[in-house]
């Protein structure tokens, strides 16, 4: 697993998981539709990565979709990278 | 001049509680046991054999229950509790996601008697903590995943005499807390159910206000009448309906017409625990070909976002019936889904404390989009003057919504808390706390609240109980909750923050502010902006003027500030 994906899951489990929870995690794991982050948590995560990237993320990119799985959400973070470099 | 105290809307005028107590065999002074009207009554019917439950989970997993599963699974979580020593009268909190043991629960604590407390699994320790113990909670049935929750608060809790874990399996559990395996618990075909009548107190659930704590919603088997008439009308459900309704049982939408409306008519019911995505939503309507779906304006609002064309994809021909309740339905909500799906969404309005749809469009009546629709039958609703408390009769005056009390599942009073019952009620009126006009033809129209409490995705969070949170933050001296508009929830929180001597508020402190309101409270009470103030606006006696910060975020007149502190 690469860096950036390796940060996304360990805040995941750190800050969303619940104490006493004991499902594995992966980076292909449902968060939004699993239960594990719901949409309103989503946007401290949202914020969680836009600070620790220095990205913004537009609202209408944050959605249940584009965070469901620390892959995607990889994904858009790379993205927002990009277009900031 | 017309008069805007309205009592029946024209398509159903023949419709009255009276109906709900014929059919279910109701007279006064007959036992009424709302877990026994939901499965065994329904059994005795003939109709022990239909699907009363379709259950999937977020990974695709799926269970099935006929009535008479739903009859003897809610036997057996009885006879288990009674078996425990828990005894009629007592509270017992349901605190699981949507699992089947949740719904099997609710109709076993009231056929034992019991209070049944539900509480949404999503709330963090100090929420719990603040419900169980106003509640005197004698019981609490959870999950694994959630049973540290309860550890940490258990010695604060000298009632909670039993944690039942519905999902221990093989895990160790500590001392004072029970395992129940409902696959391996022998089944209870023959369970006498407790004579309830009534006014016997049914369900406890929280709500939240401006000032104080949570206060506890209490209900009686009575309700039933309301849900059961209105689950039938207004929802329209009909023998052979697949019937979806989105909301979580830790709320009252979620037991009014997740549990008992549904049930208590023999109407099959889906549920799907997991969290929103608007394909895997749109694949459960139409694999189970839901008739009947009861959602919310924020789900809607969701769904609109993702595009109509993400619906397209799946087939939702089996769609007949459509309604909302939370907060108010937007008109591009009820127009898009007219246009997406062929029928438009039905707004409804009610709150926790009448227990049942108090305002509604009905099927069949004429939508005015954007608009509540009028009263159902049986319930005399006005706006009320904030001066006078009197109904207005001028067609357009904003004023308060008023209901005359009296109907069956309105609540029969806050759990400890009589004086903050009696609060609500001024000249004869239930004042329900949201501001509305009624129109010349009679449809009401929602204004917003009348005081401070912050409605988000269609659930009512107290300021109070969010300050007190971020006051136990390391860093926060003071702090003031309000509402503030956002396109999908309607309203978030914004907290407004005065830092301790020395302390700079910067993105990594409203961060760790954030996560520390979440896990203490819930994720819907976590500020979703936080903006650092020196001061706060406060008057002369040094009490702060939330009116004020919220009207600054809704860019309406700060009012009269004549009374504020001078800086």
């Amino acid at each position: 697993m690469d860096e950036l994906k390796k940060v996304i899951l360990d805040y995941v489990v750190k800050e969303y998981l619940e104490e006493g929870d004991d499902r594995v995690v992966g980076a292909d794991t449902p968060l939004i539709t699993g239960g594990i982050v719901d949409s309103f948590s989503m946007v401290s995560l949202k914020r969680f990565l836009e600070r620790r990237y220095e990205i913004r993320i537009p609202d209408g990119e944050a959605t249940p979709d584009a965070f469901d799985s620390v892959d995607r959400i990889a994904l858009l973070v790379e993205r927002f990278r990009a277009v900031k470099a | 001049m017309m008069s805007t105290v309205v009592t029946r809307p024209d398509p159903v005028a023949a419709v009255d509680w009276s109906n709900a107590e014929n059919a279910l065999g109701y007279r006064p002074g007959d036992v009424i046991n709302i877990g026994w009207h939901c499965s065994d009554r329904i059994c005795q019917e003939g109709r022990a054999a239909k699907t009363a439950l379709i259950w999937e989970d977020a990974a695709g997993a799926s269970r099935t229950y006929t009535f008479d599963d739903l009859r003897v699974h809610s036997n057996t979580i009885a006879d288990f509790l009674a078996g425990l020593g828990v005894q009629p009268g007592e509270r017992v909190c349901l605190f699981m996601d949507r699992i089947p043991e949740l719904y099997f629960g609710f109709l076993g604590v009231l056929k034992m008697g019991g209070i049944a407390q539900p509480l949404f699994s999503a709330f963090g320790d100090e929420s719990l903590m603040t419900r169980l113990a106003n509640a005197g909670t004698t019981a609490i049935i959870t999950q694994r995943k959630h049973v540290a929750k309860v550890r940490k608060i258990r010695a604060a809790l000298p009632d909670l005499r039993h944690v039942i874990v519905v999902d221990a399996h093989d895990a160790p559990l500590r001392e004072g807390e029970t395992a129940f395996d409902l696959d391996r618990a022998p089944r209870v075909e023959r369970f006498e159910v407790f004579p309830s009548t009534a006014e016997t107190p049914s369900v406890l659930h929280y709500t939240s206000g401006t000032t104080g704590l949570p206060k506890g919603a209490q209900h009686v088997h009575y309700s039933l009448i309301s849900q059961y008439l209105t689950a039938k009308v207004v929802l329209d459900l009909k023998e052979n309906d697949i019937y979806w309704c989105n909301a979580d049982p830790g709320w009252v939408t979620g037991t009014s017409y997740g549990i008992i409306g549904p049930w208590s008519n023999g109407t099959t019911q889906v549920v799907l625990d997991s969290g929103f995505s608007a394909d895997r939503w749109y694949a459960f309507l139409a694999k189970h070909r839901v008739t009947v779906w009861y959602s919310a304006p924020t789900a809607i609002r969701l769904l609109m976002r993702e595009g109509a064309a993400v619906a397209k994809h799946h087939d939702l021909s089996a769609l007949r019936h459509l309604a909302s309740v939370g907060e108010p339905l937007n008109a591009e909500a009820v127009i898009w889904s007219r246009e997406t799906f062929g029928h438009p969404f039905h707004d409804t309005f009610w709150q926790t404390e009448t227990g049942c749809i108090v305002i509604t469009n009905l099927p069949g009546m004429p939508i005015k989009p954007g608009s509540m629709g009028k009263p159902f039958p049986g319930i005399t609703a006005a706006v009320i003057d904030p001066k006078t408390y009197e109904p207005c009769t001028a067609p357009g005056r904003v004023g308060l919504i008023g209901l005359r009390p009296g109907w069956p599942s309105m609540i029969r009073g806050y759990w400890h808390n009589p004086d903050g019952y009696a609060r609500k009620f001024v000249n004869g009126w239930y004042l329900c706390g949201d501001r509305a006009s009624i129109d010349p033809d009679g449809y009401f129209w929602f204004v917003g609240r009348d005081d401070d409490v912050i409605n988000t995705g269609g659930h009512l969070v107290g300021p109070f109980e969010i300050e007190s949170a971020l006051l136990e933050h390391p860093a926060v001296a003071e702090s003031a909750a309000v509402a503030t508009p956002d396109l999908v929830n309607m309203e978030v929180v914004k907290a407004f923050v005065a830092l301790k001597p020395g302390i700079t508020g910067d993105e990594d402190l409203e961060l760790d502010i954030m996560n520390f309101v979440r896990k203490r409270l819930s994720p819907l009470a976590m500020p979703q902006a936080i903006e650092f103030v020196t001061s706060l606006p406060k008057t002369r006696s040094g009490k702060i003027v939330r009116r004020v910060l919220r009207a600054q975020e809704f860019g309406e007149p700060v009012g009269d500030i004549s009374t504020l502190m001078d800086e």
